[in-house]
């Protein structure tokens, strides 16, 4: 049980900032995922908090206790490598020792330990293996299972299913949702470039942007209220759809965030009307794309089967509540002022 | 057409069989050499014409030679395994620790194995006769470090460099000290290169001359390569071919088979210790 | 502790020191090694050099400057002597065998050596075995090969005049070794054959690495394939050729073994090691010696120095 406190963080490699003064706190016991696009310094933060990288300025303190100076091993960490860096030459059974071979545990508490943890993941069977004889996904629960045996107070992963196949990555990520819950006392931070994952696994989730923190909060809160034009744009799939011109001028606003799921097709109400140039069908999801005579196509999302054919006129109608609305520096602007745009 | 690529294919296999008869025929004719005795010797022969194992026996009933043997491979097994020894733990902290300064390192010890062996010649001469081991074995283990310890240093550091970092944090993570991702981690996944590394080394070794020479005065202290090179007759003015040719065939097939065996290692262990610079 | 932390910005954490604390430890032995066998000798060979050491009695040298490199004293007839090194003919005699030999053997074995790359590159039965072939040139020992070919060389019984009597390119026995004309040619011949494999492997290593889709585009557009060497393929290895040949160029310049063994006390192939070492070890000329090989190694570090600022060879072991 460990709560995290980064407190004015910085890195530098040489004269770059990846990681500009970042203050969070993670709470005891919570999944926090950390999500941004490539090059946001999300990974650098988690190598920071796992020891990894040498903390330029700044304090991370576990229980309020500095860590800025304690290695890797003696923070009470563990971590899941993307790639999942198995010792190539060990089985699987002294892979998951290795940890409590080095830490001098007795032969009856390592074998208890890899032994329990084995069992839980389901890989007792393959103990003698070596990686090389594991499918993927079985390399991925000897990883966590490296992990697990350690009985680390903060659990890390970096992007741990983005070497998967996209069908086992589901399976593993539900693997690991359920490990969250039966590791309660587990304080656990994740990091993924894949919103959904993010949403998904999350108890709160850090959107992180060139070295700054965005935003943080749970999953419900990043999607219905983002504090940035950024959050609003990286969160939810499909992206949610910006209006810029005379469209947002409208609602007194620079940009106007409207999600997919959020507009309906009204043919009497409908304030915004344009010819089909698109569609997909997704089986349970269809998506129509709208030419409104602004840059990008207008994208709205409607249930199950449809058939409309390219260059019907349509009219869709915003549901007013579910508008964001952002100034040019797109930060949002709060005033409800629902009443005053219509 | 099909006249003109069978042409081709001709002449491409012509050409296959003229380097592979240049590569191997002066081999060839030593072993043919080293079983002729006596007038034999002075026929020119394309094709084996006489099998007489008395060169082979002779030789090896010359305790000189086997004695040579022995000093060649003690010598050579000594460099390489304390070149290798010392040369594990260089090339970790030159591979995978930032310190300032690493690449001028790196490149003094490249310098260091293409030295001019002779330039440090004198200097080495003082201090082998200052310690004591001139004539000695230990005069040639401590020479041959010259060019074997930098080769190596520089060759697993390049292998070394290649090794996945993810494995090497997710020991630290697990609490092992540089010592034990060496011993531990690294030696077991750097075996292979090791071998080949270890292998290249030994041949330098086995193969050195100019220090041999300079550095034994006896007979019974020389290795291998001047142990041929002195091989004389009777008298000083009778070459005896047959022997030498026994005795090049001797310590040369052994090489071979072991350069045979670990060729496609070997070339990746030079090309690691040539071109990746 | 927390103060402290974020007051100093430390560089460096544990993690970091650590490694670098242990970096040091491990390279220490090493490079203290390093300090004992080649910088201690290497500075002594130097020092040797300004003095008039003998192999007899190492320690009973006296500083005389310059004297075993150049050193003049006017008669009082008016005639001035100089001696040393430097004006010595059979030293420079040395250095242009020395510069003859590494200039044709290096540019020979990396003509012959890119050819017969170029032909193991191509897929052909029995690949595996060719390359095996010219494996064994390289894994025989250079004394044993030095033998070997010195039997083959030999004026009376020797392979080599039978066979140019047989096709008639010569009329009588040469005695290639001892004969002044023919002797470089014989250590070239001996030194091409024993290293060309080396540059070849370095070369198909190099050819290896250039996509064979390269080739096929090539094809596809019908470009000679000659064109093809020169515009696609030479360029692509350049870079490991260059580096191969550097290192070659070096081991040439210090030949020893070779020419000791097979052709001994010819002035037509001594090379600067080879009278360095007659002088230091045999004609009791220690100190004069040891100016011969500071002198060589001076030209040795030039050729370096000059190579890696020509080149800017990135011998660094960052990649950034």
């Amino acid at each position: 049980m460990a709560k995290i406190e980064l407190k004015n963080l910085s890195k530098t490699f040489g004269s770059t900032d990846v990681i500009r003064s970042v203050d969070l706190t993670i709470n005891a016991g919570e999944l926090m995922v950390f999500v941004g696009p490539s090059g946001c310094g999300k990974s650098t933060l988690l190598r920071l908090i796992c020891g990894l990288e040498d903390i330029t300025s700044g304090a991370l303190l576990f229980d309020g206790v500095s860590m800025n100076d304690k290695v890797p091993s003696e923070r009470g960490i563990a971590m899941v490598f993307q790639s999942y860096a198995l010792y190539p030459h060990m089985s699987v059974y002294k892979n998951m020792a290795f940890g409590l071979k080095l830490a001098n545990f007795s032969n009856k508490e390592m074998e208890a330990r890899v032994i329990e943890a084995a069992k839980m993941l389901q890989i007792d069977h393959l103990l003698d293996r070596l990686p090389k004889q594991l499918s993927g996904g079985q390399r991925q629960r000897v990883a966590i299972g490296r992990a697990i045996v350690r009985d680390p107070r903060v659990f890390l992963f970096d992007e741990p299913l983005s070497n998967l196949d996209a069908s086992l990555r589901v399976d593993t990520r539900l693997e690991i949702a359920k490990l969250h819950h039966k590791m309660k006392n587990t304080t656990m931070v994740y990091v993924t470039h894949d919103q959904v994952e993010a949403m998904t696994l999350a108890d709160r989730i850090c959107v992180l942007r060139d070295g700054n923190i965005e935003q943080v909060g749970t999953p419900e809160e990043l999607y219905s209220h983002p504090k940035s034009l950024f959050v609003a744009g990286f969160i939810g799939s499909p992206k949610m759809n910006f209006l810029t011109g005379d469209i947002a001028e409208k609602h007194q606003c620079h940009t106007l965030g409207i999600r997919p799921e959020h507009l309906v097709i009204d043919h009497n109400d409908g304030i915004w009307s344009g010819e089909v140039v698109h569609t997909e069908n997704l089986g349970a999801d269809f998506f129509l794309f709208l030419d409104l005579g602004i840059k990008d196509p207008l994208v709205v999302r409607l249930d199950g089967q449809q058939r409309i054919p390219l260059g019907t006129q349509v009219n869709v109608r915003p549901l007013e509540e579910h508008l964001h609305r952002f100034d040019n520096n797109g930060l949002p602007i709060t005033s409800t002022a629902n009443s005053e745009t219509i | 057409m099909t006249n003109k690529t069978l042409r081709n294919n001709i002449a491409f296999y012509a050409i296959v069989v003229v380097i592979v008869l240049i590569s191997v025929f002066p081999f060839y004719y030593a072993i043919l050499t080293s079983f002729k005795t006596g007038t034999d010797l002075f026929k020119v022969n394309y094709f084996p014409s006489s099998f007489d194992f008395r060169n082979y026996i002779d030789i090896l009933n010359n305790g000189k030679f086997i004695r040579s043997t022995l000093n060649s491979i003690f010598i050579a097994s000594t460099t390489v395994v304390f070149a290798l020894f010392l040369a594990v733990t260089a090339s970790y902290a030159l591979a995978r620790v930032r310190f300032r300064g690493r690449g001028l390192l790196l490149m003094t010890i490249l310098a260091v194995s293409m030295f001019p062996q002779i330039a440090v010649l004198a200097g080495l001469f003082e201090l082998i006769r200052f310690i004591g081991i001139y004539n000695t074995p230990w005069a040639m283990i401590l020479s041959y470090t010259i060019f074997t310890l930098p080769f190596t240093v520089w060759v697993l550091t390049t292998f070394m460099r290649d090794l996945p970092v993810e494995i090497e944090e997710a020991a630290i993570v697990d609490g092992a000290t540089p010592w034990v991702i060496i011993t531990q981690i690294f030696m077991p996944l750097l075996w292979p290169a090791l071998v080949t590394t270890g292998l290249l080394a030994f041949i330098g070794a086995w193969n050195e001359f100019l220090f041999a020479l300079t550095f034994t005065a006896s007979e019974t202290m020389r290795t291998v390569p001047v142990a041929i090179a002195m091989l004389s007759g009777s008298s000083q003015y009778e070459t005896p071919w047959g022997l030498i040719m026994a005795a090049s065939v001797l310590v040369t097939v052994p090489l071979v088979i072991l350069v045979l065996i670990f060729q496609r290692k070997i070339v990746s262990g030079l090309t690691a210790g040539g071109v990746k610079g | 502790m927390f103060k402290k932390h974020t007051l100093t910005n430390s560089p460096t954490s544990s993690l970091q020191q650590q490694k670098q604390r242990a970096a040091f430890w491990f390279l220490a032995p090493m490079l203290l090694v390093l300090l004992c066998v080649a910088a201690w000798p290497l500075l002594r060979s130097i020092y040797f050099s300004f003095t008039d050491t003998s192999l007899t009695d190492l320690y009973g040298g006296e500083w005389v400057g310059f004297k075993n490199y150049l050193s003049w004293r006017t008669l009082s007839s008016g005639r001035t002597i100089y001696s040393g090194t430097l004006v010595d003919p059979a030293w420079w005699n040395a250095v242009w065998n020395t510069v003859k030999f590494a200039v044709v053997s290096v540019t020979l074995e990396t003509i012959i050596g890119l050819m017969v790359a170029l032909v193991l590159n191509a897929e052909f039965k029995g690949r595996g075995l060719v390359r095996a072939a010219i494996l064994i040139p390289w894994a025989i020992p250079t004394i044993v090969s030095a033998k070997m070919w010195a039997w083959m060389f030999n004026d009376q019984f020797g392979i080599i005049n039978d066979m140019l009597l047989t096709v008639g390119l010569i009329d009588h026995k040469i005695a290639w070794t001892a004969n002044l004309d023919t002797a470089m040619l014989s250590v070239l011949i001996v030194d091409i054959w024993k290293t060309t494999p080396f540059m070849a492997l370095l070369c198909l290593a190099g050819l290896q690495m250039i996509p064979r889709d390269m080739y096929e585009s090539a094809k596809i557009d019908g470009i000679h394939p000659v064109k093809v060497f020169f515009q696609v393929t030479l360029p692509l290895v350049k870079p490991a050729l260059m580096v191969a040949v550097i290192f070659r160029t070096l081991d040439a310049l210090r030949m020893f073994d070779l020419v000791y063994v097979l052709t001994p006390n010819s002035t037509a192939t001594k090379t600067m090691s080879i009278i360095s070492r007659e002088n230091l070890i045999e004609f009791d000329k220690f100190a004069y010696g040891s100016a011969q090989s500071t002198l060589l190694f001076a030209i040795i570090a030039v050729c370096v120095a000059l190579y890696i600022w020509l080149g800017k060879l990135d011998l660094n072991g960052d990649k950034s």
